[in-house]
């Protein structure tokens, strides 16, 4: 019985790929767009105007403050409504990309408000210009602080990426869906669809977990 | 689209909003239970010397962590049928929640006893205090305190989690949303007002996370709910 079921799943092997290609390409896409955009926003919103902060404020309030699933729909479904068309694929990359900023922005953001003032000052008597104190004074120690949360942050989002699959993106949740339809099975076929997550993220926790060891024990050796 | 946006059928389905509102309400409270149970287990066990007991909570964990709540919603939802166990979806969804969370919850816990500085047990075993004693009047009352913020800001994450319960079809919130969306053609109606319910919950729980971090004098929750 389950040697039958383990070769019909074995016909299922090309499938299972397409759907891992997928949420690798999906959460790949999202995460560099999302960093890239994250870091942009942490940057403005710890520039001093007001304004800019609030507004960045409120929209990262609105993302975290709704489920995942809910901003897919909202995206999916009325975008076309206001004239956009877009495919599953390109509301699944906005939608992450989205989430993503939001989630960076907070996290660059904190990391930037961790450097102490007096590192800007000396490097505002240095006669800096405002983007050379960002990028080799400031930014440069706030990813010291950044980085482990923020590779911890993109284990979460490639997790996320699974929720995509409900507006019918072949991703590796889907297919699992899909495959379970037929070989009725669900713990051995959700068991491999979580061994395809595993494969992805548990490099990253190993890698967030060493970071922040080393963070903390960089730490160690300035307080003593 | 935005110019016909149709308050009216909104408040002709804020009844269904109601019920869908209620039922996360108190399915996150329920599943949030369950999982500072399973939380509490969890830790117990990863914080003892015996390798047997340790590596089990350890594997868990990591595994929990490193899939997809969607993925282990499925696995429980196709399942357990499958082993003979034949339970309706809503409890399969609280389950689900409560097993993810409370793997969180265990290294949330963790964190917090952890952060008791090695001299307040030292003090506790020259004081002649057992291991429980010790755990029970020194470590603990000092560990919840720190752990209450993040423990929020974990309940946020469940909250929100338990949309996903409406893919196995459970009656709650985003169920609703869906159905207004389904039933009369308007995902704006029914997604915004999706979206503006848990906002409502997320704004309380966020105060309530803020309020108890000031009260108890410990740094507030992290950007990561």
């Amino acid at each position: 019985m389950i040697w039958f079921q383990l070769q019909s799943l074995m016909g299922s092997y090309p499938l299972a790929l397409r759907g891992l290609g997928m949420t690798i390409a999906l959460s790949g896409i999202s995460l560099v767009l999302g960093t890239i955009l994250g870091f942009a926003f942490g940057v403005l919103r710890t520039s001093g105007s007001r304004l800019l902060d609030s507004a960045i404020g409120l929209w990262v309030d609105l993302i975290r403050g709704t489920p995942f699933l809910v901003q897919i729909f909202l995206i999916f479904f009325i975008l076309p409504e206001l004239g956009v068309e877009l495919d599953a694929f390109t509301a699944g990359i906005i939608a992450l990309t989205n989430l993503a900023a939001c989630f960076i922005c907070e996290i660059v953001a904190a990391g930037i408000r961790s450097v102490p003032t007096g590192q800007v000052e000396a490097a505002l008597a240095s006669g800096l210009s405002q983007w050379q104190r960002m990028r080799q004074v400031v930014l440069p120690q706030a990813m010291r602080v950044s980085l482990p949360p923020l590779v911890g942050q993109y284990v979460l989002l490639i997790k996320d990426s699974s929720v995509v699959s409900a507006i019918g993106l072949t991703d590796l949740t889907r297919v699992g869906w899909l495959v379970v339809q037929r070989v009725p099975n669900g713990l051995l076929v959700f068991a491999i669809v979580g061994i395809g997550y595993f494969a992805v993220c548990y490099p990253l926790i190993l890698l967030a977990r060493r970071l922040e060891r080393r963070m903390s024990a960089a730490h160690g050796e300035v307080q003593l | 689209m935005l110019e016909n946006f149709s308050f009216r059928t909104i408040v002709e389905y804020l009844p269904l909003f109601g019920q869908g509102f209620a039922a996360t309400l108190w399915l996150s409270i329920v599943s949030f239970a369950g999982a500072l149970a399973v939380g509490i287990i969890l830790c117990a066990m990863n914080l003892q010397r015996s390798r047997l007991l340790q590596l089990p909570a350890k594997i868990y964990i990591d595994a929990i962590r490193a899939t997809p709540l969607l993925a282990q919603l499925y696995f429980l939802y196709f399942g357990l049928p499958r082993l003979g166990v034949v339970l309706p979806e809503l409890f399969v969804g609280i389950l689900a929640l409560a097993l993810n969370s409370g793997a969180y919850i265990a290294e949330i816990i963790r964190a917090g006893i952890l952060s008791i500085s090695r001299g307040q047990v030292e003090a506790g075993i020259a004081s002649g205090m057992t291991y429980s004693q010790r755990m029970r009047l020194v470590i603990l009352p000092q560990a919840i305190r720190v752990t209450i913020p993040p423990l929020l800001g974990q309940a946020i994450v469940l909250v929100k989690d338990s949309a996903l319960l409406s893919l196995i079809s459970v009656a709650e919130l985003t169920r609703a949303g869906q159905l207004l969306a389904s039933d009369r053609f308007m995902p704006a109606e029914g997604f915004v007002t999706t979206a503006a319910c848990y906002l409502v919950l997320y704004y309380g729980l966020k105060s309530l996370a803020a309020f108890s971090a000031r009260w108890l004098g410990v740094r507030p929750i992290g950007s990561r709910t």
